[in-house]
C-alpha cells in the first residue's frame, strides 16, 4: 500500500513538470497553430537562469524564490523573439514550424553549450527543501515534490484567473476561437500572440526552474520532457486548462506505475502506446467543446 | 465619416472575385449591396474591412487610405463589421462578448454596452450564458451589439437576417432602422430580404459576377425596380 501510494506521489510529481510545459505549449498551438519543439529549450533557459540567479545571490533559498519570476520573464521575453522574427509568418503550418523550431531548439543548445559548458551544472536546493521527507499515510514524500506539485498547481490557477477574468485572457481566448472575427471587433491578434507566447514560454521557464530540483542541468535537459508535454496536450483537447490538468497528472501516475513495476524506457513506450489507442476513440482529447455556434 | 472605394479587385488565390468595383457612402447614408449568389458581395465586405486584402483599387476611409491597415485598425478608426452567419466568440458568456470589445474604450465602453443592451433588451437575460448556446437570432443580435460597442461611423452588415425566426428578423430590422435615423450611422448592408433592404436604404447596388452593373435610389417605392434588375 505505502509503495502505490508513493507511485501516486511520484507520479503526480512527473504530473506536475509535465503540466507546466503543456499548458505552455497548448496555448500557442491553440491560438496559432504552432507546433514549438524548441519550447524544450525554454525549459532549459528557466533551468540556467536558476543556476546563474544562484551564483548571484548564493543563498539557496532566496535564490530559487527570485529564480521563479526571473526565469519567468527571461524565458517568456526568449518566447516573444522568436515569435516576432519567426513564428508570426507561420501561423497554421505546423509542419514548417515543427522543423523551423527543431532548428532553433538545436541553435540553442549549442548556445548553451558555448555559454556554461556541455558537462551538467548544479543548483543547490534550499534546507527547507531537502530536509526529511514528509510522511502521508506512512509513505515518504520528499518536500521537493510537494514544492512541484504546489507550483504547478499555482500556475494553473493563476492561468485560470488571467484567462477567465482579465482582459488579457478575454483576448486570448476570442482569438483562439476566431482570429478574424477577433480582428474585426477590433482585437490586434498579433500584440495578443505576442502576449500569449510570453506567458506560455514563461510557465516553461518556471518548470525550468522546477527540474533543477530533481537533477543536473545540462543543455539538452528540455528534449527529456518536450515529448510527454506534446502528449499531455493532445490527450487533454487542444487549449483545454482542465483536459490538460487530467491528463499531465494521469500520463504522469502512468508512467511512474509502469517504471515502478517493468522499467522506466518500457514505461515511455507505453505510455505513448497508451495515448495512441485512446486518441483511436478519442481523438478529439479527454475535453471537448460543446456549442451550438461554429465560432 | 466617407467611405469611397476605387476600382477595386479582390479575390481568393489566383481567383479574382470582385473587379474594378468603385461607389462613395456618405455620412448618415444607407447603402445597400444586392446581387445573387455568388456576386461577390460578401467578398466586398470582407475586402473593404480588411479581412481579405485589396489586390488593386483604395479603400478611403473619412480621407484616409486604410486598405494597407490591419482589421482592428480599421475598426479603431470607426469602421464595424458584423459578418455573415451570426458569428460569436462561443466559448465566451454573452457578456464577455461585449466586454472583450468594450475592454479596450474604458468607461465609455461600458455605457456602450449599456446602450447597445438597450436597443436589444432580450439580450439583458442572456448576458451570464456561453453565445454558443444561444440561438442564431440572440447570436445574431449579439454580434450587432459588440459591433456598436466599437462606436462606428459606418456599420457593414453582411446578411444580418439570413437563417432567422421572422420574429426576430423584424427587431433587427427595426434596429438598423433606428441606427440610421436616431444615431446618423452609416450603414453598408448586404441583405437577401430585398424589399426591406432597398426601402430602409438611400441608395442600392446590383453586384453581377463581381462587377457593379447596376445602382439606383432607395426607398419604399424603389423595390418594384430593384426586383426587375435583378431579374435581369
Amino acid at each position: 500500500m505505502t509503495l502505490v501510494l508513493t507511485t501516486i506521489v511520484s507520479g503526480l510529481c512527473v504530473g506536475s513538470l509535465l503540466l507546466l510545459i503543456a499548458l505552455g505549449l497548448g496555448l500557442t498551438f491553440g491560438q496559432m497553430g504552432v507546433i514549438n519543439n524548441a519550447h524544450g529549450e525554454f525549459i532549459m533557459i528557466g533551468a540556467y537562469t536558476a543556476y546563474l540567479v544562484q551564483r548571484a545571490l548564493g543563498d539557496p533559498g532566496s535564490s530559487l524564490l527570485l529564480s521563479l519570476p526571473v526565469a519567468f520573464v527571461t524565458a517568456g521575453l526568449l518566447g516573444v523573439v522568436l515569435e516576432v522574427t519567426l513564428l508570426r509568418r507561420m501561423h497554421r503550418r505546423p509542419l514548417d514550424t515543427l522543423l523551423v523550431t527543431f532548428g532553433v531548439s538545436l541553435v540553442l543548445q549549442q548556445l548553451a553549450r558555448d555559454l556554461f559548458g556541455a558537462p551538467s551544472v548544479n543548483v543547490t536546493a534550499p534546507a527547507w527543501l531537502s530536509g526529511d521527507p514528509f510522511v502521508i499515510a506512512g509513505a515518504d514524500v520528499p518536500r521537493t515534490w510537494v514544492f512541484l506539485f504546489a507550483l504547478s498547481i499555482g500556475c494553473v490557477l493563476g492561468l485560470r484567473i488571467v484567462l477567465g477574468v482579465t482582459p488579457l485572457g478575454r483576448r486570448i481566448r476570442a482569438t483562439v476561437q476566431n482570429r478574424d472575427l477577433a480582428e474585426t471587433s477590433g482585437i490586434s491578434t498579433a500584440a495578443t500572440d505576442r502576449m500569449t507566447f510570453f506567458i506560455g514560454s514563461g510557465l516553461a521557464g518556471v518548470a525550468g526552474v522546477g527540474v533543477t530540483l530533481l537533477g543536473a542541468i545540462s543543455p539538452t535537459l528540455g528534449t527529456s520532457y518536450i515529448v510527454n508535454a506534446f502528449l499531455v496536450v493532445v490527450a487533454g483537447g487542444i487549449g483545454q486548462l482542465w483536459g490538460s490538468v487530467v491528463a499531465a497528472f494521469g500520463l504522469g501516475i502512468l508512467e511512474s506505475f509502469i517504471g515502478f513495476s517493468i522499467g522506466q524506457s518500457t514505461a515511455q513506450a507505453l505510455v505513448f502506446l497508451v495515448v495512441v489507442v485512446f486518441l483511436q476513440f478519442r481523438p478529439q482529447g479527454l475535453i471537448a467543446l460543446r456549442t451550438r455556434s461554429i465560432a | 465619416m466617407r467611405l469611397e472605394v476605387e476600382r477595386l479587385s479582390t479575390g481568393y488565390g489566383r481567383v479574382p472575385v470582385v473587379r474594378d468595383v468603385g461607389f462613395t457612402i456618405e455620412p448618415g447614408r444607407l447603402t445597400a449591396i444586392l446581387g445573387h449568389n455568388g456576386a461577390g458581395k460578401t467578398t466586398l465586405l470582407r475586402a473593404i474591412v480588411g479581412v481579405l486584402p485589396a489586390r488593386e483599387g483604395s479603400i478611403r476611409f473619412s480621407g484616409t487610405e486604410v486598405s494597407r491597415l490591419r482589421p482592428h485598425l480599421r475598426v479603431r478608426r470607426g469602421l464595424a463589421y458584423v459578418p455573415q452567419g451570426q458569428q460569436a466568440f462561443g466559448q465566451l458568456t454573452a457578456a464577455e462578448n461585449l466586454r472583450l470589445v468594450a475592454d479596450y474604450y474604458g468607461a465609455a465602453g461600458r455605457r456602450r454596452v449599456a446602450d447597445a443592451l438597450d436597443l436589444f433588451p432580450a439580450l439583458r437575460e442572456l448576458l451570464a450564458r456561453p453565445a454558443g448556446l444561444l440561438s442564431g437570432g440572440q447570436r445574431q443580435q449579439l454580434a450587432i451589439a459588440r459591433a456598436l460597442v466599437t462606436d462606428p461611423e459606418l456599420l457593414v452588415l453582411d446578411e444580418p437576417t439570413e437563417g432567422i425566426q421572422p420574429s426576430v428578423v423584424t427587431e433587427i430590422q427595426e434596429a438598423i432602422a433606428t441606427l440610421t435615423r436616431a444615431r446618423e450611422l452609416s450603414v453598408l448592408l448586404v441583405e437577401q430580404h430585398v424589399g426591406f433592404a432597398v426601402a430602409a436604404a438611400d441608395e442600392f447596388l446590383v453586384l453581377t459576377s463581381g462587377r457593379l452593373s447596376h445602382r439606383g435610389p432607395g426607398g419604399p417605392g424603389a423595390a418594384a425596380e430593384a426586383h426587375r434588375v435583378l431579374a435581369l
